[in-house]
């Protein structure tokens, strides 16, 4: 979980990250989620839609 | 960095939590669901269904999956598909947890826009906005249907989907968040807005599912999808101040 402890030594809290960083670090990780959703729930390619089929359906996703 | 690694690993540890736990109850709830709903596919109690989304099917936009039926053919068609049993129950497990780490990312990650979860009752409560942003909504809509049901356009569908998803989740941010009575009003519109457009409907309702099976089905869905998200936002909340404490360097003083 705590790969390099040392590397980032200005980064002492999360407090301390500036305002910017922030808001980077959110829209990464925003952004992320949708690409997964992205594939799991939405994507056209056959072989996906067929492997996430289940799922798609259970979670009321849009399917067929 | 820090921040979004430790947005990265509690979506990632809520997300294993959540979806082993969630696929377990779709395997025994939705999936027996879905399985017998398939029987019920390319079979001649169909073809109503398919004569009525022919002129759908007329449009040159997205229509892939139009002929319904076509890409379900699990198996035997030259689409790869998983093999039932295993390798199919195996896929929904992983599917499911990363469907938890989308939903986790994005519900981690907006929520530190509000100075991060605090402890596991914060997580719930933001659990219960997911629920309503991503199940409740879209499903008043498109309610949780099973393969072999007519449907309207599959790209229009999705279209309407995200963008209830969307509106929803910025009228519940106005509604919660927004400081004058205008923008209350405003969020109830925006949360309102995607129900006076409609959802994109098939032409005939028509279906061979059983009534009964369908019902089933839906309440199989939205409970599990409940459960889901209760777990999703209570786990990504209790997770959040022992990873951020972790990341800052300093070990756990947290709230319980």
């Amino acid at each position: 979980m705590q790969t390099q402890p040392t590397r980032h030594p200005h980064s002492a809290t999360l407090a301390s990250e500036s305002p910017a960083s922030r808001v980077l670090a959110v829209t990464f990780a925003a952004l992320l989620g949708v690409f997964v959703l992205g594939g799991v729930g939405f994507s056209h390619i056959s072989a996906v839609h067929n492997a996430t089929h289940d799922v798609r359906h259970a979670n009321a996703f849009p399917c067929h | 960095m820090s921040l979004f690694r430790t947005i990265l690993f509690v979506a990632a540890l809520a997300a294993i939590g959540t979806g082993a736990l969630t696929s377990v109850l779709h395997m025994f709830g939705t999936v027996p669901l879905i399985l017998k709903a398939e029987t019920f596919e390319g079979g001649e109690a169909e073809a109503p269904a398919s004569a009525a989304q022919t002129p759908a099917a007329q449009t040159p936009a997205a229509h892939e999956h139009a002929p319904g039926t076509a890409a379900h053919d699990h198996g035997d068609g030259e689409e790869w598909a998983p093999a039932d049993g295993f390798e199919r129950n195996g896929l929904t497990v992983v599917f499911t947890i990363l469907t938890a780490f989308g939903f986790g990312l994005l519900l981690v990650a907006v929520s530190e826009l509000k100075g991060g979860l605090a402890d596991w009752r914060e997580g719930i409560l933001w659990g219960l906005a997911g629920f309503a942003v991503f199940t409740l909504a879209p499903g008043l809509g498109l309610p949780p249907e099973l393969p072999a049901m007519p449907a309207a356009d599959l790209a229009a569908r999705q279209v309407w989907w995200i963008g209830t998803a969307a509106a929803t989740a910025g009228g519940l941010a106005l509604l919660v968040f927004g400081r004058t009575p205008v923008l209350a009003v405003l969020g109830v519109v925006l949360i309102v807005a995607p129900h006076l457009i409609g959802a994109p409907q098939p032409d005939s309702h028509e279906s061979p599912i059983p009534e009964s099976l369908h019902h089933s089905f839906v309440v199989a869905s939205i409970v599990t999808s409940f459960v889901f998200w209760v777990l999703l936002g209570g786990l990504s909340g209790w997770l959040r101040p022992r990873i951020a404490a972790q990341q800052a360097g300093h070990p756990a003083a947290q709230p319980a």
